[in-house]
């Protein structure tokens, strides 16, 4: 199975000491967090964790068995890039003064949607929101003329197929267990079905 | 006017009952039925220990030598009663000597809930004495903890942990309380047991189709085998599970935490998976057609390599954590769910079957077996004693009907081989995490989990140099344990590797023990050494039969090795009877 980003989206109750149970089911694996967000989410009083890592679905499966295990959390999916929506925001510092004496500067942060947040005498401070590749190309483009800071936030992300958790959490609240289970991708597939 | 108020709220506070954390917690203790306890006071966890000192009269607490002690002997209690093991320590070294025993007791699945005493919490994050953060080093070997920091959160939390601990796939909580919370005088309002936690599913829902599913193919299977773990004794449900094997005819094998769950004499019972199993349970894993694993994780020292394991079969998995299902070992069809709830629903639809010439591919190994292996094991050629036949000679005294705890190493294995058991709940082991030094503590909270039973702790030289600490234990509470030390001298496992892998560079494996029997006297406990067969018997019914505990050591052959073996990184089918066949 081909190693690729998945973005896995987990539904918790807001705990201290959360956060680091669901790490370390990572880190114990060797396995990068290439981004981590934590929010609210659309249900007052649950919290929503967006992680990508780079990995075969194999293992996202198994990491989100493991997740989901945790008392703490709800639940836990994986998308692919594909069946998201998602966005990274950047932030660049660049010298004032640079900008004003090169009209190229303007014209290429115009050219990628960036948006000036602080203007100052000495450094001026731009924001784009977008893809990776898209925050990434900016930053190559500034650096001939001086970047001083760059940095990049952890990916939000939107499931493009779900319909929130609201009725989800319904079924939680009940003591009997929904009806909704994971399918077994290998019932009746005999011999393929066995890995290391 | 001033004063009728403040009278009116005085009355009112009365009527509240105020009480400390520490009393609130021993009231909770009282109320989830906890009878013992194994502990030990320090500095941060005083206010409990000035609370249960009330409570002397229903709470029975065992003072241990070392937390570690007293962790094992909370899962020797819980293993043996089926019930919660509690456990109190302090903060700082307190708390981390638990750490392998809430290791231990993760891996396999035993509920414990453990105390521990914390700094005040104006102090947390100040490297104030005896403090860590517990909660940050307990988070990977526990299912749940929790730091509570106002007596407030003492009943609910309480009531979590034991709900956590017990329920869905059992293991181990751990509760800090910072000594302000212990102190602090707050309003109770009694205690209420946890029933249900929003974001918690013990059980998975039980999907019938893939019982429907399970039941034809188990149906049409023409060699099914049956494997079963700990789970079918962690769910109580061993007679669901008896009907459920005599009903379909299959044989079935037990992992080393599954042992004891059914008869070891029952007629379609066929011995022990894994790397030092039986022969035929092995090999015949590969020749199966369906494979039916209840309760059980498929660990690798039960599938030897994986891409090697079964391959032939369909595989149905019966297990209460569906992180479990296709973890190691992908399955036909998964049966989420408590498997006595699950294993009835599969045995209505079964047919009633017999499998006589499959049964006999497992006798023709078993006999193989005998001659190569048992035999010499429990009847030596040799003058020396060997560990088999002092266990077999066990079983004949006991007639199968002790707890027996073991430690980590050959005699474990050598014990889990040939002991026998006619009860469930009877073979306490450390199978998943392997500590040596967990038998004797153990062995002491299993005789305080089931007092009507014998309890027999098998331990070797080296296994019981690491926590003979416990017989002061034995000494003051003077519970009922027979020790029984099987003593190669060496320590043995490490040695038999390094004699058939590493060509026998014997690489600090020589180990100088004390004279046990010595050291037990010093501790009160009458003993005995032995090392001649024809004192073996006596030897091992004077133990038996002392009013309660001893110690025997039995002085067994220096250099024999535990066969069969699945040799590491090769596949169960090819498990070897013989060093010359490695």
């Amino acid at each position: 199975m081909q190693k690729q980003e998945y973005t896995i989206t987990v539904y918790t109750e807001n705990q201290i000491g959360l956060l680091n149970r669901i790490a370390i089911i990572f880190s114990r694996r060797k396995i990068n967090i290439e981004s981590l967000n934590t929010s609210p989410s659309e249900v007052e009083s649950v919290h929503r964790f967006t992680i990508v890592i780079n990995e075969t679905e194999d293992v996202v499966r198994k990491l989100c068995g493991q997740i989901e295990k945790q008392v703490e959390v709800l639940k836990a999916y994986y998308n692919t890039a594909g069946e998201i929506v998602w966005q990274e925001m950047a932030l660049y510092k660049v010298s004032t003064d640079e900008i004003a004496e090169k009209v190229q500067v303007e014209r290429l942060l115009r050219q990628y949607g960036a948006r000036a947040v602080v203007i100052r005498h000495d450094y001026t401070v731009f924001e784009t929101t977008g893809h990776r590749e898209e925050t990434d190309a900016l930053v190559k483009v500034l650096e001939p003329y001086g970047l001083i800071e760059f940095v990049r936030s952890a990916r939000v992300a939107i499931i493009k197929k779900s319909l929130g958790f609201h009725e989800k959490l319904k079924e939680f609240e009940y003591r009997e267990p929904g009806e909704e289970t994971a399918e077994n991708e290998f019932l009746n597939e005999g011999e393929k079905v066995f890995s290391m | 006017m001033e004063t009728m108020e403040l009278k009116t709220e005085t009355l009112q506070k009365q009527a509240a009952q105020s009480v400390s954390g520490g009393t609130a917690l021993m009231d909770a203790l009282v109320c989830e039925n906890v009878s013992t306890i194994f502990g030990y006071p320090g500095g941060a966890i005083m206010p409990i220990y000035d609370a249960i000192y009330d409570y002397k009269e229903k709470l029975n607490h065992i003072l241990v030598r070392h937390e570690q002690g007293a962790i094992h002997a909370a899962q020797g209690y819980a293993r043996a009663s089926g019930d919660v093991g509690v456990v109190f320590a302090t903060s700082g070294p307190g708390a981390t000597n638990l750490v392998t025993g809430l290791a231990d007791a993760m891996l396999d699945s035993t509920p414990v809930v453990c105390i521990t005493g914390q700094v005040f919490a104006h102090l947390l994050g100040t490297d104030a004495f005896q403090e860590i953060d517990v909660i940050n080093i307990t988070t990977p070997v526990t299912k749940w903890n929790f730091q509570v920091t106002d007596a407030n959160e003492i009943p609910a939390i309480i009531a979590k942990a034991f709900y956590i601990a017990k329920s869905g796939r059992p293991g181990p909580v751990l509760i800090d309380i910072t000594k302000n919370a212990q102190l602090q005088l707050f309003d109770y309002e009694g205690y209420k047991k946890c029933e249900h936690i929003r974001s918690y599913r013990p059980k998975p829902i039980i999907r019938k189709e893939y019982i429907v599913d399970a039941a034809k193919l188990i149906n049409a299977a023409e060699r099914p085998f049956v494997i079963f773990g700990q789970g079918v004794i962690l769910g109580k449900a061993e007679a669901e599970f008896k009907a459920f094997i005599e009903k379909a005819g299959t044989p079935a094998a037990w992992t080393i935490m599954g042992m004891s769950a059914i008869p070891t004499d029952h007629p379609q019972a066929v011995g022990m998976l894994g790397m030092h199993g039986n022969y035929g349970p092995n090999v015949l894993t590969n020749e199966c057609d369906v494979l039916i694993a209840v309760g059980m994780r498929f660990d690798d020292r039960v599938t030897g390599r994986l891409d090697k394991y079964a391959k032939q079969a369909k595989v149905i998995h019966l297990d209460i954590d569906p992180s479990e299902i296709d973890k190691n070992v992908k399955t036909t069809v998964p049966v989420w769910g408590d498997c006595k709830e699950t294993l009835p629903m599969l045995t209505a639809l079964l047919e009633k079957k017999l499998y006589p010439q499959w049964f006999q591919q497992f006798w023709d190994y078993r006999k193989k077996e005998e001659e190569k292996v048992i035999q010499e094991e429990l009847n030596p050629s040799t003058e020396i004693l060997s560990m088999g036949e002092v266990i077999n000679v066990l079983n004949s005294l006991t007639n199968a009907d002790a707890i027996v705890v073991t430690d980590v190493g050959q005699h474990q294995m050598v014990a889990c081989r040939y002991a026998k058991f006619n009860h469930s709940k009877s073979n306490i082991t450390s199978g998943g995490l392997g500590t040596m030094g967990f038998a004797l503590p153990a062995a002491i909270g299993a005789s305080y989990g089931d007092p009507n039973r014998t309890v027999v702790a098998v331990i070797g030289d080296g296994g019981f140099q690491m926590t003979l600490q416990e017989l002061g234990t034995v000494m003051q509470f003077k519970p009922n344990v027979k020790i029984l030390i099987l003593n190669n001298q060496f320590l043995g496992m490490v040695r038999q590797w390094q004699q058939l892998f590493h060509e026998k560079r014997y690489s600090f494996v020589d180990i100088t023990s004390p004279d046990f029997v010595q050291v037990a006297k010093g501790f009160g406990i009458p003993g005995k050494s032995v090392s001649k067969r024809e004192d073996l018997q006596d030897a091992l019914k004077q133990m038996l039969e002392h009013k309660g505990s001893y110690l025997l050591e039995v002085m067994v052959a220096k250099e024999n090795n535990v066969f069969p073996m699945v040799p590491q990184g090769r596949g169960v089918a090819e498990i070897v009877l013989s060093k010359e066949e490695i």
